[in-house]
C-alpha cells in the first residue's frame, strides 16, 4: 500500500500544480495580460478533452479487442473539424452572439427558450453522460489497482468500489475547487481552460513517452514492432462496414452533441477564428494520440500473461518491465485524461442542471424577480457545487450497477450513443427554420427512449435491469420489440442496430411533428436569429419595458452579476442612452443587453424568466410579435413596396395624362378658337378686300355698283368692329374682370329698350314681340346694361332665325320660387336636340343658319347671367326656340 | 361663251366678288350657297373648274372634294380650295382632299383670276 500512498500524494501534488496554473492564468486574465490564454493553440488543446480516459487506456484495449475499429472513435471528429467547419462556425457564432451556456441553453433558447426543452436536454445529457463519467472512474480505480496490487490480477481486485467512491469523491470536490472556486458566475473558465491545455500535453507526452519505450524499449524497434504487427491477429481483423460507418458518425456526432466538448468548444471560445487552427490542429492532435495505440496492444498481447485487461497495457507494459517511472507518467496521463474529462463534464452539465432546473425551482420558490433577497450569486454557486456532485454521484452509482465489468470502450460507445441523440434537433435548429419545440421534444423523446431501451438498459447486463425473458421475447412476448432485434430484424450488431433505430426514430418524428405543429412567435423568432445567425447581427426587440422598473432590475442584477459588474453594466448603459446617474431607462434595448448579461449567469431560460418577472410577465412582447411578423413580412413588405410604388407610378401617371390630355384639350380648344376666329375675321375681309379693288381697278363701274359695292364694304367693317367688341367682351366676361354696375330699374323699362335697340335697323320679316306689361312691374337692382344686352341678343336673334311666316316672339315674366323668370318663345321651328348642347358654345352656329352674328351672342348672355348670378338656358319643348332667363330673387326683389 | 366655273362659297358678298370678277374676265359662273347637295350639283354639270370654300354649311368642303375625287366624272376635276382658316393644318388637309390650288382668304382679285386661268389650261 505504500505505493497506493505514493500515487496519492502524486496526485494530490499534480493537481495542486493544475489549481496553480489556472490560478496564474486567471489572475493573469485580470490584469490584462493573458493575450496568450485566447491563443487559438490553448483552444485547440482544450478540445483535446474529447481524449478521455477511454481514449487513454481503453483505446489499446479496444484496438486488442476489435482491431482497427478504435480509429473511427478519430475519424468522426477529424471529419467534423475538416469538413464540417461551417457547423462550427455556426454554432460558435450563435453561442457568441446569443451568451448560451450550455448546448441544453443553446436547444431551449433555439426553441422558443422553452425551459421545459432545457430541463429535458439536461435531464438527457446527464444521463447521456453518466456511463462516461462512470467510465473515467472505472478507469482510474483500475490503474490504482493496478499500482496498488501489480501482482495481481486487476479483475479479482476486491476493494474496488470503495476505491472507486474515493475517485468519485475526489474528483468531485477538484471539479467544485476547480469550475465554482468564485463567486464569478460567467460562462466563461479561463482557469479551466488553460489547465485543460496543460493536461492535453500531459497525456499526450504519457502516452508518446509508454509508446516510445513500448516500440523502442521492449519491442525491439520499429521494423520488429511492425513485424509483430503483422503477426498478430489485429492485422487479420475483418471491417465490418456497418459498424464502421456507424461509428464514425457516431463519435462525429457525439463530438458536436457531448456537453463537455460544447463548453470547451462553443462556450469557452473566443474567436472564431480559432476554430481555423483548430480544424487542422486538432486532427493532427488525435493522429499523434492515435500514433502508438497498435504497437502497444500487439506488445501487450506478446508480452504480457494471457488474461492480462487489455485496457491497462499503457500501465501494465511498464509496470511489467520494471520500469516505474514510466509507468508513474502513464498513471499520470491516464489521471489527467480523467480528471479533465470528469472537470468539464461535471462544469458543463452543472450548469445545465443549475440553471436550467434548480435555478428555476428555487425562483418560483421564492418568488423571483426583485423581490429574491441575498446575493442570487450564492445561490448559484451553491446549485452548481451540489449538481456537480450530483453528476458525479450517478456516475459512481452507474459504474456500481454495471459492476464495472463492461470494457472502457462499450461504456464510451454507449454513452456516445446517448448524446448523439441531440444531433438532429441541434442540426435542425441551426439550419431549418420549420424546426418547432415541439417536434424537438418529441424527437428527442423518442430517441432516447429506444436509445435506452435498445442500448443503455441492456448495457447492464442481461437480467440486471431489462430480464432475461424481454430480451430474448420482447416485452410482454412482443418479438418484434425486442431490445436488440426491432421489427424482427436480427443479426445486427447491437451497438449498430440502436444507433440506427435511435437515430433514424429521432430525426423522423422530430421532422414529422415540427411539421405537423405551428410553432410559436419566440420560436420562430429565435429559429430566424440561429438560421439566420450571420445575417442578424443584432437581435431583434425582446422587450416593451414601460412597465419595468430600473431599481428592481438593478438590485436582481447585483444579486446574480455582483454589485461591481451590475453597476458598471448599468453606468454603462445609462451613459449610452444619454441619461444621467447610474440608472438606465428600462428601453428594449438595455433589457436586451441585461438579459444577455445575465444569461451567461443563468441561462437564457431563466434570464428571460427573471426579467420577464419584473418587466411584467410578458414573455413574448408586442415587439417580439412585431419582429416575428416583420421577418416573415418582409418579403411582403417589400413586394408591398414595390406595388405601393408601381401603384404611386400609374397614378401619378394617370395625372399626368389627365393633364396632359386636359392640356391637349384646351390646345384642341384654343386652336379650334383661334381658327374660327382668323375665319370670322377673314371672312369680311375678303368681301373689303375684293371689293374695294374692283373699286380701284375698274372704271367701268356704274354708280350703282359704286354705291353697293362701297355699302358691302362699310357693313363687313361694322361686322368685323362688332366681332371684336364680342370678343373683347365675351374675353371680359370669362376672365371675370367685368366690373357690374348695379342700379335700380324696373324689368319693363330694361325690356323696352331692348326690344326697341333689337328691333331698329333690322331688315326682312318685321318680329312682332308680345308682351305682357302688367307682369313687367317688376323692380330690379342689377347690372341693367348687361341685363339688357342679354334681352337684345335674344330679341335679336328670334328675329334672325326665326323661319315663320309671321315671326312672332312672346316675353312672359314670372316669379317662381323666389326667382324672377323672364322667357323668350318664338313661333319658329326651334332647334334640334343635338343644336341645344351647342348653341352656348362661342362660334356655335346652327344649322344653315348665317346671319351677321359671330356665334359669340348665347356665349356671351350665358358668361353675362352667370356675373349676374343667373342663368339663361334653353327651354325645350315650347314648339318654336324658347330661351329662359333667371335672376335671382335679391336682384330683382331688392326695391320692395 | 366662256369656260364655265362652279362657285361654292356661302357667304353672299365673296360671291358676288368672286363672280364679278371672273365674269368680267369672260367666264361663266355659277354659285352654290350650301354643302348638302354640293356633289351632286358639281357632278350634274361637270364644270372646267370648281372653287370650292371650306366652311359650308352642312358639309365641309374637305368632305365634298373627297367624294368627287372617289367618283369617276370629277376625278380630275381641277378645284381651287378657299378657306378663311389660315393655319397651316388647313392646306395640309386641302392638299390630302385632293384640291389642285389653295387659297387663303382674303386674297387678291388679281390672284384668283390668275389661280382660275392657270388651272383651266393645264
Amino acid at each position: 500500500m505504500a505505493t497506493l500512498n505514493i500515487l496519492v500524494s502524486v496526485c494530490l501534488i499534480y493537481v495542486t500544480f493544475l489549481f496553480a496554473i489556472a490560478f496564474a492564468a486567471e489572475r493573469a486574465a485580470r490584469q490584462g495580460h493573458g493575450g496568450w490564454l485566447r491563443s487559438p493553440l490553448v483552444y485547440t488543446l482544450s478540445l483535446s478533452i474529447y481524449c478521455t480516459a477511454w481514449t487513454f487506456y481503453g483505446a489499446v484495449g479496444y484496438a486488442a479487442r476489435s482491431g482497427l475499429e478504435y480509429l473511427t472513435i478519430y475519424i468522426g471528429p477529424s471529419l467534423v473539424m475538416v469538413g464540417w467547419w461551417w457547423i462550427l462556425r455556426k454554432l460558435v457564432r450563435i453561442g457568441r452572439s446569443q451568451r448560451v451556456t450550455s448546448i441544453a441553453d443553446l436547444i431551449s433558447s433555439r426553441y422558443g427558450k422553452s425551459n421545459l426543452l432545457a430541463v429535458g436536454v439536461t435531464i438527457l445529457a446527464v444521463i447521456g453522460t453518466t456511463p462516461y463519467i462512470a467510465l473515467q472512474l472505472q478507469s482510474v480505480t483500475l490503474s490504482f489497482s493496478v499500482f496498488s496490487e501489480s501482482h495481481v490480477p486487476p479483475t479479482e481486485l476486491l476493494d474496488q468500489d470503495s476505491t472507486a467512491l474515493w475517485v468519485a469523491m475526489g474528483l468531485a470536490l477538484f471539479t467544485i475547487l476547480f469550475g465554482t472556486r468564485n463567486l464569478d458566475v460567467n460562462e466563461r473558465h479561463h482557469g479551466v481552460v488553460i489547465a485543460i491545455a496543460v493536461e492535453a500535453i500531459v497525456k499526450l507526452f504519457a502516452l508518446l513517452a509508454v509508446g516510445a519505450f513500448v516500440v523502442w524499449g521492449v519491442g525491439g524497434g520499429l521494423a520488429e514492432t511492425l513485424q509483430r504487427i503483422d503477426a498478430s491477429e489485429i492485422g487479420k481483423w475483418e471491417m465490418r462496414g456497418d459498424r464502421w460507418a456507424s461509428l464514425i458518425f457516431l463519435s462525429a456526432a457525439a463530438f458536436l452533441c457531448l456537453p463537455r466538448m460544447f463548453q470547451v468548444m462553443v462556450v469557452e471560445n473566443d474567436r472564431e477564428s480559432h476554430l481555423r487552427t483548430a480544424s487542422w490542429a486538432f486532427p493532427a492532435y488525435l493522429m499523434v494520440m492515435s500514433l502508438f495505440v497498435v504497437p502497444i496492444a500487439v506488445v501487450g498481447l506478446d508480452l504480457l500473461p494471457k488474461g492480462s485487461n487489455p485496457d491497462l497495457f499503457v500501465l501494465t507494459l511498464p509496470l511489467a518491465t520494471g520500469n516505474e517511472g514510466l509507468a508513474m507518467l502513464s498513471f499520470l496521463g491516464g489521471f489527467s485524461s480523467a480528471t479533465s474529462m470528469v472537470i468539464v463534464a461535471a462544469l458543463a452539465l452543472s450548469t445545465m442542471v443549475s440553471n436550467h432546473i434548480v435555478m428555476p425551482i428555487w425562483l418560483s420558490a421564492t418568488g423571483g424577480g426583485a423581490k429574491i433577497s441575498g446575493d442570487v450569486r450564492n445561490v448559484v454557486i451553491l446549485s452548481r457545487r451540489i449538481s456537480i456532485a450530483g453528476v458525479v454521484a450517478l456516475g459512481y452509482l452507474y459504474f456500481r450497477l454495471s459492476g464495472g465489468g463492461t470494457a472502457l470502450a462499450s461504456i464510451g460507445l454507449i454513452s456516445f450513443a446517448g448524446v448523439a441523440q441531440f444531433l438532429p434537433v441541434l442540426l435542425g435548429g441551426l439550419f431549418w427554420r420549420g424546426a418547432t419545440r415541439i417536434g424537438a421534444f418529441v424527437g428527442l423523446t423518442v430517441g432516447f427512449v429506444v436509445w435506452a431501451y435498445a442500448l443503455l438498459l441492456p448495457s447492464f447486463g442481461s437480467g440486471a435491469l431489462i430480464s432475461e425473458a424481454v430480451m430474448l421475447n420482447g416485452p410482454f412476448g412482443i418479438s418484434w420489440l425486442r431490445p436488440q432485434a426491432f421489427f424482427g430484424i436480427e443479426g445486427m450488431d447491437p451497438l449498430v442496430h440502436a444507433i440506427v433505430w435511435s437515430m433514424s426514430l429521432n430525426t423522423l418524428t422530430f421532422f414529422v411533428a415540427s411539421l405537423i405543429g405551428f410553432p410559436s412567435p419566440l420560436e420562430r423568432l429565435q429559429g430566424a436569429q440561429f438560421v439566420n445567425v450571420y445575417e442578424h447581427s443584432r437581435r431583434p426587440q425582446g422587450w416593451s419595458g414601460s412597465a419595468a422598473q430600473s431599481e428592481d432590475l438593478m438590485i436582481m442584477a447585483q444579486r446574480i452579476l455582483g454589485a461591481r459588474e451590475a453597476q458598471t453594466l448599468f453606468e454603462r448603459e445609462a451613459g449610452r442612452q444619454g441619461v444621467t446617474g447610474f440608472l438606465p431607462e428600462p428601453s428594449p434595448d438595455f433589457l436586451q443587453v441585461l438579459e444577455r448579461e445575465l444569461s451567461g449567469s443563468v441561462g437564457a431560460a431563466t434570464a428571460h424568466a427573471m426579467i420577464g418577472q419584473i418587466v411584467g410577465g410578458a414573455s413574448v412582447s408586442v415587439e417580439d410579435l412585431m419582429a416575428v411578423a416583420d421577418e416573415t413580412a418582409q418579403m411582403m413588405e417589400y413586394s408591398n413596396q414595390l406595388e405601393t410604388k408601381s401603384e404611386e407610378q400609374a397614378r401619378t401617371a394617370r395625372q399626368l395624362r389627365q393633364a396632359n390630355e386636359k392640356l391637349t384639350q384646351i390646345s384642341v380648344q384654343k386652336d379650334a378658337f383661334l381658327g374660327q376666329v382668323s375665319h370670322e375675321l377673314r371672312t369680311p375681309m375678303t368681301s373689303i378686300r375684293a371689293f374695294s379693288e374692283i373699286l380701284r381697278d375698274s372704271n367701268k363701274l356704274s354708280a350703282e355698283e359704286k354705291v353697293k359695292y362701297s355699302s358691302i364694304i362699310h357693313d363687313e367693317a361694322i361686322r368685323l368692329t362688332r366681332l371684336l367688341d364680342d370678343l373683347l367682351d365675351l374675353s371680359v366676361l370669362e376672365n371675370g374682370q367685368v366690373n357690374l354696375n348695379m342700379q335700380r330699374g324696373m324689368l319693363m323699362d330694361v325690356l323696352d329698350h331692348a326690344v326697341s335697340s333689337a328691333l331698329t335697323g333690322s331688315t326682312g320679316k318685321p318680329l312682332i314681340v308680345r308682351r305682357q306689361r302688367s307682369q313687367e312691374m317688376v323692380p330690379l337692382n342689377s347690372d341693367l346694361d348687361r341685363l339688357s344686352q342679354v334681352f337684345i341678343n335674344l330679341i335679336g336673334n328670334a328675329q334672325k332665325y326665326c323661319v315663320a311666316d309671321a315671326p312672332e316672339l312672346a316675353i312672359s315674366v314670372g316669379i317662381n320660387n323666389g326667382e324672377l323668370v323672364i322667357d323668350f318663345i318664338d313661333n319658329g321651328v326651334g332647334i334640334s336636340k343635338d343644336d341645344q348642347a351647342v348653341i352656348f358654345e362661342k362660334f356655335a352656329r346652327v344649322g344653315s343658319m348665317k346671319a351677321g352674328g359671330a356665334g359669340l351672342g348665347l356665349a356671351i348672355c350665358r358668361e353675362i347671367m352667370a356675373r349676374l348670378e343667373g342663368s339663361v338656358s334653353y327651354l325645350p319643348g315650347q314648339g318654336g326656340a324658347a330661351f329662359r332667363v333667371i335672376l335671382p330673387v335679391s336682384q330683382a326683389a331688392a326695391a320692395e | 361663251m366662256g369656260k364655265r366655273v362652279l362657285l361654292i362659297e356661302d357667304e353672299p358678298n365673296i360671291i358676288e366678288a368672286i363672280s364679278f370678277i371672273l365674269s368680267r374676265d369672260g367666264w361663266s359662273v355659277a354659285t352654290h350657297s350650301n354643302g348638302h347637295d354640293a356633289v351632286d350639283v358639281v357632278l350634274d354639270d361637270p364644270p372646267d373648274l370648281l372653287i370650292l370654300d371650306v366652311m359650308l354649311p352642312g358639309k365641309s368642303g374637305y368632305d365634298i372634294l373627297k367624294e368627287l375625287r372617289e367618283t369617276n366624272g370629277a376625278a380630275s376635276l381641277p378645284v381651287l380650295m378657299l378657306t378663311a382658316r389660315g393655319q397651316t393644318k388647313d392646306r395640309e388637309m386641302a392638299e390630302r382632299a385632293g384640291a389642285s390650288r389653295f387659297m387663303t382668304k382674303p386674297f387678291s382679285n388679281a390672284e384668283v383670276l390668275e389661280a382660275v386661268r392657270e388651272l383651266v389650261v393645264s
